[in-house]
């Protein structure tokens, strides 16, 4: 019924598509969660560490940051770093991949955080909201935002941000179609979608000004 | 001489000017606290056991389980066996416990044994309502419609209506609850009620209100639905005393959100409109039924919504159907979309009726909306102007240009009000002696731009650039500031911070003046400085005059309403939406091409904020328009769609193209301050579904105007190849 998830069933357009976002979980799975007593089993022919059921360390690279956390295997990447990291930009809403404001940007895709374990983010450069700003200075997104009043409540924002950062960073210029699958995954209430596309016009500007070799090095410190 | 009456036109520094929410950084970099966000030490979570039933009796409840599960430090029950639960969703059991997966799996182990009783969840259809579930109607005769009906030179018939839609707020209900000792609880909530909220929570708990705190820095989305404090907030604070006083987070889970916590009421009509052939309405029938779910609403004396006044033959009956589904809650702007629709898609009918352009007709009887006739006048032809009404409107069915067999293209319009007085509000307003300056007031910002409305106007008054300026709301320690609800808070917020101002800036030029050799009278403030009127010359800086204060800082309480300090704020607005959309009479999926706006709400203290809050509520208008509704399975009473896939909520890619334009200048500043929460909220549907019928030839009688129904009224006509 939605026009972004028919077009999200295209080739990845600028993000993560829905469909090829649940494929990257199923995959995940294979992973063996929770067992008993083994310490390895064999998944796909490979041996697989068991994690769980109980709390196991995990450390995880948060805007160039390593940092230690001791979750359930089941908890997500993004309760793990609201309620146990205190890293609370990204918001949870739907809960189940839909409303995109828990977007963060791993391994330069943006992903639903929400429904990414915890335990499989380990080894990941995962960027958060946090991690834009650069020497207390606005990301050309977050500028935007603020600029053009892409905002009202702001509980959706800081997934839209991520969401057009990670659009961005791969089209500089989009196109009206990239723009609506980059950002169709994400869902606001208060209804600020003209400020959103008015931002991302006026971010679109600045980081191609900034220039492709800028853009790495701001990806790489980022992440 | 300091004044409270605003400033006019060519005096204002930063009233009306387009400028940028001062929390806005913080709301794009994360750094901006929400309830959701706070994590509190030796913080446990809280989860709740709900009623997988819509009517039912509980038998049993049996909790031995939970409470042994690792984690787990208290269960507490809150309906006891041999209550009858009302509603699918209703909250049974609570568990607290150190993880939020710990308390998810205590809550799975309560066993609830229920009685199942007979329930009803769908009202729509009159015939299919049990008589039981229909509360006493109220009845209401006007003039002599009897007489004009069947005087009349064309009578239109039609049905129309809305289903329940729910709040949805991204942010859910929730709080955390914590107790400092045995009576003073903590307590960080989202609430549209920051000021009124701990008498609530008091009575509830037996301790005085004074030991009540409550804390919120930021909502995430409100919009009528977290006024109170709810079953939940009560049962939060009581985990927690069970928990030795520990905080407890008790968030709802997205499905009970969309279930428990939100639902603006249904309201379905059967209508007859009289009138000449010039168009003129001689007479009003309505039919009007609706739910409030278990809750009770009023919906008598608002039809023919704003042309009521001039339609002196009426005749209208109202009940309400009680079904087995949450209470009701205010969603922005109270019956007014659900009237407005009724109203505008009969008139739009009417006019299909009569072979007119309905903008004449509206225009033909623009009169009988009373005082505020010449705004929408001026509003009507603004925003005809803007949609290019008379260039691409074509009558009912034709197709606007751009239509082709399959797509056709339609334009419609609504006219709507709304108050949005500001409400009560007391404001402390400090001068420091260094010239810093600090703004306190239990107030909330719902993302209307609260704090920025707060510096604007005081750094207004003291003459200072905006970053001069502090804001401190969101704790029920400060001054007490009314709920946001209503569009009653940037009215209410703005008067009293004026007069704060104003007030500390008299005592200001008082301690000054002699240090310049003149009267307080001779003095204002501008540019940062304090000078002499007429003789800018003899001036101290912001600073320097801040210094003669001495040691004490000056503190000022300005209120709303103060009867002695003028009026600086009134209610009462019109305002004009007109769709412009696209309809695929084989899918039938309707797209929104252009939606415009011309509203009023007298003066604008920010420019920028207040366009974004039309855009929002015309955009939210869409999603109310074309997508969103409760849908209550017959069969099981449970919503169907509790979640955020299939409760949809419109996105980017469905807006369309969107101007708005503020009617400013003489006629309308001086009105003084009036919300604008409310009334861009209440034309979309009646406008959507007007262009909607424009453009297929049909009336779609029920919104939202899914394609399933779209499909059925073009059905009803013959088919989607018939011409339309």
């Amino acid at each position: 019924m939605s026009s972004s998830d028919e077009r999200s069933d295209k080739p990845d357009p600028g993000g993560v598509s829905r469909r090829n976002f649940l494929k990257g979980t199923s995959l995940a799975l294979t992973i063996p969660l929770v067992t008993g007593g083994e310490n390895e089993v064999k998944a796909a022919g490979a041996e697989v560490p068991i994690l769980g059921p109980g709390k196991v360390n995990i450390t995880l690279n948060i805007n160039g940051a390593a940092k230690q956390v001791s979750v359930e295997p089941r908890v997500t990447l993004l309760d793990a770093l609201r309620n146990d990291l205190d890293i609370t930009g990204a918001k949870r809403v739907c809960d189940r991949a839909t409303c995109g404001a828990c977007t963060m940007i791993v391994d330069g895709k943006p992903i639903y955080s929400c429904t990414t374990l915890a335990v499989e983010a380990q080894g990941k450069k995962i960027r958060t909201v946090e991690g834009l700003e650069q020497n207390g200075k606005l990301h050309p997104v977050q500028q935007a935002f603020w600029d053009n009043d892409a905002q009202q409540c702001g509980f959706c924002t800081p997934g839209f941000v991520m969401a057009c950062t990670a659009l961005l960073e791969k089209h500089p210029a989009p196109t009206a179609e990239q723009i609506e699958l980059g950002v169709g995954g994400n869902l606001c209430r208060c209804g600020t979608y003209v400020g959103i596309k008015a931002a991302i016009a006026q971010a679109s500007g600045q980081m191609r000004k900034r220039g492709p070799a800028k853009l790495t090095r701001g990806g790489k410190t980022n992440g | 001489m300091a004044e409270y009456k605003w400033p006019e036109e060519g005096k204002r520094s930063h009233i009306g000017k387009r400028i940028s929410r001062i929390d806005g950084p913080d709301k794009v970099s994360g750094r901006a606290k929400y309830t959701f966000d706070i994590n509190r030490p030796g913080m446990l979570f809280a989860k709740v056991v709900r009623s997988p039933y819509a009517h039912a009796k509980i038998v049993s409840i049996d909790t031995s389980v939970a409470e042994k599960m690792p984690g787990v430090k208290a269960v507490k029950i809150i309906q006891e066996p041999g209550k009858e639960v009302q509603w699918a969703g209703d909250g049974i059991v609570t568990v607290v416990a150190e993880t939020e997966g710990q308390a998810e799996d205590a809550a799975r182990a309560v066993k609830v044994q229920y009685e199942k009783l007979t329930h009803f969840v769908n009202e729509q259809n009159w015939d299919g309502i049990p008589e039981a579930n229909r509360r006493k109607p109220s009845e209401a005769v006007a003039g002599d419609p009897d007489k004009a009906f069947k005087e009349a030179d064309v009578v239109l018939e039609g049905s129309y209506g809305n289903e329940v839609i729910t709040h949805c707020c991204l942010e859910s209900h929730g709080l955390i609850a914590e107790w400092e000792n045995d009576n003073n609880l903590l307590v960080h909530q989202s609430t549209q009620s920051v000021s009124a909220n701990g008498a609530e929570f008091a009575r509830n708990l037996g301790i005085p209100a004074s030991g009540v705190r409550i804390k919120m820095e930021h909502i995430g989305g409100g919009f009528g639905s977290k006024f109170p404090v709810d079953s939940w907030g009560i049962e939060a604070a009581k985990l927690s005393k069970m928990a030795g006083g520990k905080p407890v987070k008790l968030m709802l889970e997205r499905d009970a959100e969309l279930m428990v916590a939100g639902s603006r009421p249904s309201v379905f009509a059967k209508v007859r409109v009289a009138a000449k052939k010039d168009g003129a309405i001689t007479a009003w029938e309505s039919n009007v039924w609706g739910t409030g779910g278990v809750g009770n609403f009023n919906f008598a004396g608002l039809l023919p919504y704003i042309f009521r006044a001039g339609v002196e033959n009426r005749k209208e009956t109202f009940s309400v159907i009680g079904t087995n589904t949450g209470p009701q809650r205010a969603w922005r702007a109270p019956n007014h979309p659900q009237a407005c629709l009724i109203t505008m898609a009969a008139l739009d009918d009417l006019a299909a009726e009569l072979k007119m352009d309905p903008l004449d007709l509206f225009m033909k009887n623009i009169d009988k909306t009373g005082a505020r006739a010449n705004v929408y006048r001026d509003e009507l032809l603004k925003a005809a102007e803007l949609i290019e009404w008379k260039k691409l409107w074509r009558p009912r069915g034709e197709g606007a240009p751009g239509s082709s067999k399959t797509v056709k293209r339609g334009l419609g319009l609504s006219i709507h009000t709304w108050g949005g007085q500001g409400h009560a509000s007391d404001c402390d307003l400090t001068i420091h002696p260094d010239g810093s300056v600090e703004v306190k007031m239990g107030t909330q910002d719902l993302g209307v731009g609260t704090r920025t409305v707060l510096v604007i106007v005081a750094a207004e008054t003291l003459g200072l650039p905006l970053d001069a300026v502090k804001v401190h709301i969101g704790d029920n320690r400060f001054p007490v500031s009314g709920g946001s609800g209503g569009s009653t808070t940037v009215g209410g917020i703005s008067s009293s911070t004026r007069r704060a101002a104003v007030d500390a800036l008299t005592e200001l030029f008082e301690k000054v003046a002699p240090a310049m050799n003149t009267t307080p009278d001779k003095l204002e403030a501008a540019g940062g400085k304090i000078q002499e009127i007429g003789k800018p010359t003899n001036s101290m800086t912001w600073k320097q005059a801040c210094a003669k204060l001495g040691s004490k800082p000056l503190t000022t309480r300005g209120k709303n309403p103060d009867a002695g300090k003028g009026t600086l704020t009134t209610g009462g607005v019109g305002g004009v939406q007109m769709a412009d959309v696209s309809v695929d009479v084989e899918t039938g999926v309707v797209k929104m091409n252009n939606f415009v706006a011309a509203q009023d709400c007298g003066l604008i203290i920010d420019m920028k904020t207040c366009e974004s809050q039309v855009f929002g509520a015309m955009i939210m208008g869409v999603t109310f328009a074309l997508y969103e509704e409760k849908v209550m399975d017959a069969q099981t009473g449970k919503m169907l769609n509790p979640n955020m896939e299939f409760y949809r909520l419109a996105g980017l890619a469905d807006i369309g193209n969107f101007k708005v334009h503020m009617m400013t200048g003489k006629g309308y500043d001086e009105r003084g301050v009036i919300g604008i929460g409310e009334p861009p909220t209440v034309s979309p549907g009646a406008a959507i579904s007007n262009a909607v019928a424009n453009a297929i030839g049909v009336r779609v009688p029920s919104i939202p105007l899914t394609p399933d129904r779209v499909l059925a009224a073009l059905e009803k006509k013959g088919g989607a190849n018939a011409k339309v």
